[in-house]
């Protein structure tokens, strides 16, 4: 590798969609074509997702230079300029040794602990994790720790599980151990179905080895003998990379029978959800994995004493996982520095909707909701203003702005109404509606039920029911009491965090926005301009030069006129799409 | 199809053994097939031993699972929250429109079929489709009748 140019392209699915493959071919043919001296390498996501596709330039000396938004056609002059004659593109450059970006604020306040390889190494390498201290961890606790030992250190660094709910890991690995029962089994949850959350799917498709090593220390410690990967159908790269790093881990002694020399056997195989998002409770997840419908039961017994086919079960989220061989390397003492008195280390956010600057941050516990969106993120797009910030998905809520100082923290985000969650955090500007918002929220738990309980299957339908009513204009006022009183009893009466946590949404915009609920249903007015059955839209003849745009694209040609003379929309015919707002060049279409 | 019966065969006869085999053995099933007809379905309850209502319970349970046969391509439209927020729901119109087809349904030359799905984990690229492994990003009605066209 000495002497040699290293290129490196991000090829997690939001680099691969955005056609990082097109791109990793184009700088293939343009080296091949150049006779260039340089190793052509793919890595994971780096957390930049806004600025893909990145492609990493390594120099023979090893100085990294970090691109952005490359596209196919922007390859030959990359490598004329950079690699023949040894300048760097300046304004390409997202991040570089020297150089001044607007991207550095994106990193400059991150932490990165899961994501401490991602977008750095090769996914598809147990040598590059090697490198980076792979393995290290795993080492030292078979040679130098007793489970016990393990189970204190995680105990001591105050992780807290980070698929959402936020229970001690240290104490949930305490019970497993406890139970003598054998086989014991340990489960990694990778079914990441919140909308909004990608966090997992990144970890798992650019340092799948992280999870496996986390899993392993977890094992060892509970004396767990076999392990499960549970993944989400919809993440086929991350199942591929994870077959992969199985099998590299398998090849080297790491995983499978007496596990680097030591006493310690362990196997893992891969589970493929089939797209159920309250498999994600670890009930339901085990019932699952047992080939049945996956329906969540009472607790207790925990799965600690009796889970997968009646043993001794633990399951962990995959970013708790991650955390895991970092605590072990750094001392539980590293990650408990890092945060707020009850929540410990990191954590990862993917931050996406109207934001600048989308992708996945890792910060320290404890830094402000307003830090994340405007200081790493770069506030709202097109500079609109910030509305509300959706945190946890269908069991969280919306944030209003002036809660934006709120620290991330358990607790501190659980006074607010919403919940820390798995990490999503969708940013919401004033075309946003908080009626449709909690609508769609409801419209998703309502579907994704599973039930068994009847307020759950029922309450959240009937509560669909009303808020689609009040978007279509149809509301009334006494709808929002009901709304309320549905909320409270599918919240008490649900067996599980589903049911306990879908009226959220609903009970957090109603506390925050109840204005937006009354000028539906009083003024039969959309205030974000959002809800279609509220608008209509008109030609502002001032403005409009006739150029007939608008009726090309209208599909059921509501919108109608002569050349060169004012438009206008047949309000009968009308259904309200917004083809014509989108495509008028001219501003000419009025929507109220 | 004798090949697709023998490579069912194949499975049957790897997972019969196996405890909790029935939601890879639907998974790898509806690979071969495409979709879960009435003699697969009969067939796999039969081989593993499993009363043929239950294996429709869990079938019905999992929103993978389809009872229809697909088109070609599987054009999946994602509503996550993030797509939501920028304008999934006039993707999906204008596609449906483009296609002459509802969400969920498969095009009359049997080309396309369109899904709702709930989140692709895309969301910094919102809004996104995903058409059979490839996913698009960034999208406006108008670059999804381009992509569709190369299909």
């Amino acid at each position: 590798m000495e002497n040699k140019w290293r290129v490196v392209v991000g090829l997690g699915s939001c680099g691969v969609a955005s056609d990082g493959r097109g791109v990793y071919k184009a700088l293939e043919e343009g080296i091949a074509q150049r006779k260039l001296s340089a190793e052509m390498e793919e890595t994971g996501c780096l957390g930049m997702c806004y600025n893909e596709v990145l492609v990493d330039v390594i120099d023979p000396q090893g100085r990294r230079t970090l691109y952005k938004e490359v596209t196919p056609e922007k390859t030959d002059r990359l490598l004329d300029e950079h690699l023949l004659e040894g300048k760097p593109i300046t304004e390409w450059i997202a991040r570089a040794e020297g150089v001044v970006t607007d991207d550095d604020a994106f990193l400059k306040d991150q932490k990165r602990i899961v994501l401490r390889n991602c977008g750095l190494i090769s996914p598809e390498s147990i040598e590059e994790y090697q490198a980076r201290d792979g393995y290290q961890a795993l080492k030292r606790v078979l040679k130098e720790m007793t489970p016990a030992q393990v189970i204190s250190e995680v105990l001591d660094s105050g992780l807290r599980g980070r698929g959402g709910a936020g229970f001690p890991t240290g104490l949930k690995w305490r019970l497993a151990a406890q139970s003598d029962t054998k086989p014991k089994y340990f489960i990694c949850n990778a079914d990441e179905g919140d909308p909004g959350a990608f966090m997992d799917r990144s970890v798992l498709e650019g340092d799948p080895h992280s999870v496996i090593e986390g899993m392993l220390i977890g094992a060892y410690a509970i004396g767990a003998g076999v392990g499960y990967i549970y993944v989400r159908a919809e993440y086929p790269l991350a199942v591929a990379r994870l077959k992969i790093a199985i099998k590299q881990a398998k090849d080297q002694g790491i995983l499978g029978q007496n596990i680097l020399g030591s006493n310690f056997s362990f196997d893992l195989k891969i589970k493929e959800g089939a797209g159920a998002f309250v498999c994600g409770e670890e009930t339901a997840l085990i019932a699952s994995i047992e080939g049945k419908r996956g329906m969540p039961r009472l607790r207790p017994p925990f799965p600690a004493v009796s889970g997968l086919w009646g043993k001794p079960t633990n399951i962990n989220n995959v970013e708790t996982l991650a955390n895991i061989p970092w605590i072990i390397l750094n001392g539980a003492g590293a990650f408990a520095s890092l945060g707020t008195e009850k929540s410990k280390g990191s954590k990862v956010f993917a931050l996406a909707g109207k934001i600048k600057r989308g992708g996945l941050v890792e910060v320290p516990m404890g830094l402000s909701l307003r830090e994340i969106i405007f200081d790493i993120g770069g506030g709202i797009k097109e500079d609109r203003e910030f509305k509300a910030v959706q945190l946890g998905g269908p069991s969280g809520g919306c944030i209003p702005a002036y809660l934006l100082d709120t620290p991330i923290d358990y607790e501190a985000i659980t006074a607010t109404g919403a919940i820390m969650g798995s990490g999503g955090m969708v940013v919401m500007d004033e075309t946003t509606c908080m009626v449709d918002i909690a609508r769609f929220f409801l419209n998703f738990t309502q579907a994704e039920s599973c039930g068994k309980c009847t307020f759950c299957r029922l309450g959240t339908k009937r509560m669909l029911e009303i808020l689609e009513r009040i978007c279509q204009g149809e509301g009334r006022i006494e709808d929002l009491k009901l709304l309320e009183e549905l909320s409270e009893s599918v919240k008490t009466t649900s067996l599980c965090g589903l049911g306990q946590t879908a009226p959220n949404p609903v009970l957090t915009t109603l506390r925050y926005f109840r204005e937006e609920y009354e000028a539906h249903i009083i003024e039969k007015r959309c205030p974000a301009r959002s809800c279609r059955p509220l608008l209509t839209f008109t030609v502002i003849e001032e403005l409009c030069t006739g150029c007939g745009l608008c009726a090309k694209v209208c599909p059921v040609e509501a919108a109608k006129g002569k050349k060169k003379e004012p438009y206008s929309i047949d309000q009968t015919l009308c259904t309200k799409c917004g083809q014509c707002l989108a495509k008028c060049k001219f501003e000419a279409i009025r929507v109220e | 199809m004798p090949d697709k019966e023998q490579a069912l065969e194949t499975v049957l006869t790897e997972y019969q053994k196996e405890k909790g085999s029935l939601i890879p053995v639907l998974q790898q099933a509806q690979a071969i097939q495409g979709y879960l007809s009435k003699p697969v379905m009969s067939r796999i309850a039969e081989r593993l031993g499993i009363y043929e209502s239950d294996v429709y319970g869990v079938a019905t349970f999992y929103t993978q699972f389809r009872f229809t046969p697909l088109g070609k391509n599987i054009v999946k439209v994602c509503h996550g929250t993030a797509c939501h927020v920028n304008g999934a729901e006039g993707i999906s119109d204008s596609l449906c429109r483009h296609l002459k087809v509802k969400e969920g349904e498969t095009t009359e030359d049997g080309k396309f079929t369109t899904e709702r799905v709930a989140c692709l984990g895309c969301c910094s690229l919102a809004p996104v489709v995903m058409i059979n492994e490839e996913t698009y990003g960034r999208l406006t009605s108008d670059k999804v009748k381009k992509i569709l066209d190369r299909y």
